[in-house]
């Protein structure tokens, strides 16, 4: 059986869930490896979850939030975008591969850019295989 | 009635925590008056087959120090274990890892390498390493394997309490024996420290706006006297630790760095210090956020000094 990887979705209310909506309303076509969670705003995103979220079982993060100027806070997409820098510089360290974490853009009008978003992260993922949870242990 | 009975321990550690212990000063000959030391390998001659024929629970506390990193340290961890009543994770080597726990940035292979045939004063040509087993015309001589992953006390055997620090602060050290000898130990699963807020708590630093536009390491500037470290761009881990300390690092002009562990509640000590870090960066612009946060030159190092082991991924995927 080929590999269907686990992508965990977290979503701002304002657009990037919309967004998610319109695809869904509008029958866009997407990999149903996503799972998605509401949040008020992708500044609420701590980058605990995204780490937990991996430990747990996702092969993946997607992070997805206003575009840069259109936060419904004013802010909370920066906040998320200073987050996930640094995040992703941790994790480069610490040997996560970079696609397996990502931020981008969705507004409430970007139903097909949602779908597109899912179908290269799950190929991506895809291409990597599962999250080693065990971090190569060997006693 | 007895005198309680107390072990110490170091495993995966520098010794340190042996001295600080010695940093009670006088409070020492109070300790030796209330209680009884039947091992400690620092300071006195028992084997560990005396502690071996002991009787199970006989000991009344153990003072634990150091991670796990070899079959000989989780050995007599299991050991120790089954011999004392409570058990103490003493310092930030048995709490989180500590030091040591960098080793979980790579494996056994890449440090067994890096030790015995890449280090520049190494002289190795039949490139020989550490065995578990060899067999030597006299007889067969041993050694304990080393773990590919470093593990903290608590991740291999039950333990009651924690005192934190590396190493742990002379008035944390003492506040706990005190505990003990009087018979006034908290709910077990305390970290005792006598604050459950952070270092920031204690520090005396003027606290103001706190955005920053460039980080900087410790040797690169001398920072203002009065001011909060970190709003001056040096990554203090004040924010992100527990305190009990006294801040004694910030007051000294140094960015606390993190040992005593994580506040009450947060399940990562190093994200949130990471997290904390990231919000403090005044840009908006990503290639200047980049910018900045390239000033970080070893997150993992600067986030996770003592908690590798400890956090949410417990070490690198090498």
């Amino acid at each position: 059986m080929s590999f269907e990887p686990k992508i965990l979705g977290i979503l701002c209310n304002w657009c990037s869930y919309s967004g998610a909506d319109l695809a869904g309303t509008s029958r866009k076509k997407y990999p149903a490896n996503i799972r998605i969670v509401r949040v008020m705003c992708s500044g609420r995103v701590d980058p605990v979850f995204i780490l937990k979220a991996l430990q747990s079982g996702a092969d993946g993060v997607l992070i997805l939030g206003c575009h840069p100027g259109d936060c419904h806070y004013t802010s909370g997409n920066y906040k998320a975008l200073r987050r996930m820098e640094m995040l992703k510089k941790l994790a480069e360290q610490m040997g996560i591969e970079d696609d397996r974490i990502r931020l981008d853009w969705v507004a409430a009008s970007e139903g097909d850019r949602f779908a597109e978003i899912i179908k290269d992260m799950t190929e991506k993922i895809k291409q990597l295989g599962p999250f080693p949870r065990d971090g190569g242990d060997n006693g | 009635m007895a005198k309680p009975k107390v072990a110490l321990y170091w495993a995966a550690s520098c010794g340190g925590c042996d001295i600080g212990l010695l940093e009670i000063g006088e409070n020492l000959l109070k300790l030796i008056e209330a209680v009884d030391i039947v091992f400690w390998p620092v300071a006195i001659d028992v084997k560990y087959k005396d502690v071996e024929a002991m009787e199970d629970g006989s000991i009344d506390v153990c003072l634990f120090n150091g991670a796990i990193r070899s079959s000989e340290q989780e050995h007599i961890a299991k050991l120790l274990r089954a011999k004392s009543k409570v058990m103490i994770a003493y310092g930030a080597c048995a709490y989180q890892g500590g030091i040591p726990g960098l080793a979980n940035m790579y494996n056994r292979e890449m440090i067994m390498e890096r030790a015995y045939l890449e280090t520049p004063s190494t002289e190795n040509p039949d490139k020989v390493l550490p065995q578990t087993s060899y067999q030597a015309p006299e007889g067969e001589l041993t050694l304990p394997l080393l773990f590919d992953t470093v593990k903290t006390l608590a991740q291999t055997v039950k333990v009651e309490y924690i005192i934190p620090g590396c190493p742990p602060e002379a008035q944390t050290t003492w506040m706990a024996l005190e505990a003990l000898i009087t018979g006034q130990m908290p709910p077990v699963g305390t970290v005792i420290t006598g604050n459950a807020k952070a270092v920031c708590n204690e520090c005396p630093r003027k606290r103001d706006v706190k955005k920053v536009k460039k980080f900087y390491r410790t040797y690169e500037i001398d920072p203002d006297p009065e001011i909060c470290l970190l709003e001056q761009g040096l990554p203090c881990a004040g924010i992100a630790t527990k305190g009990g300390c006294d801040a004694r690092c910030p007051k000294a002009g140094m960015p606390c760095t993190g040992c005593y562990g994580p506040v009450d509640g947060v399940i990562d000590q190093g994200a949130h210090f990471m997290n904390a870090i990231a919000s403090v960066i005044d840009s908006n612009d990503p290639n200047e956020i980049g910018k900045i946060i390239a000033d970080i030159r070893d997150p993992a190092g600067t986030f996770y000094r003592y908690s590798l082991p400890d956090s949410i991924l417990r070490r690198a995927r090498v």
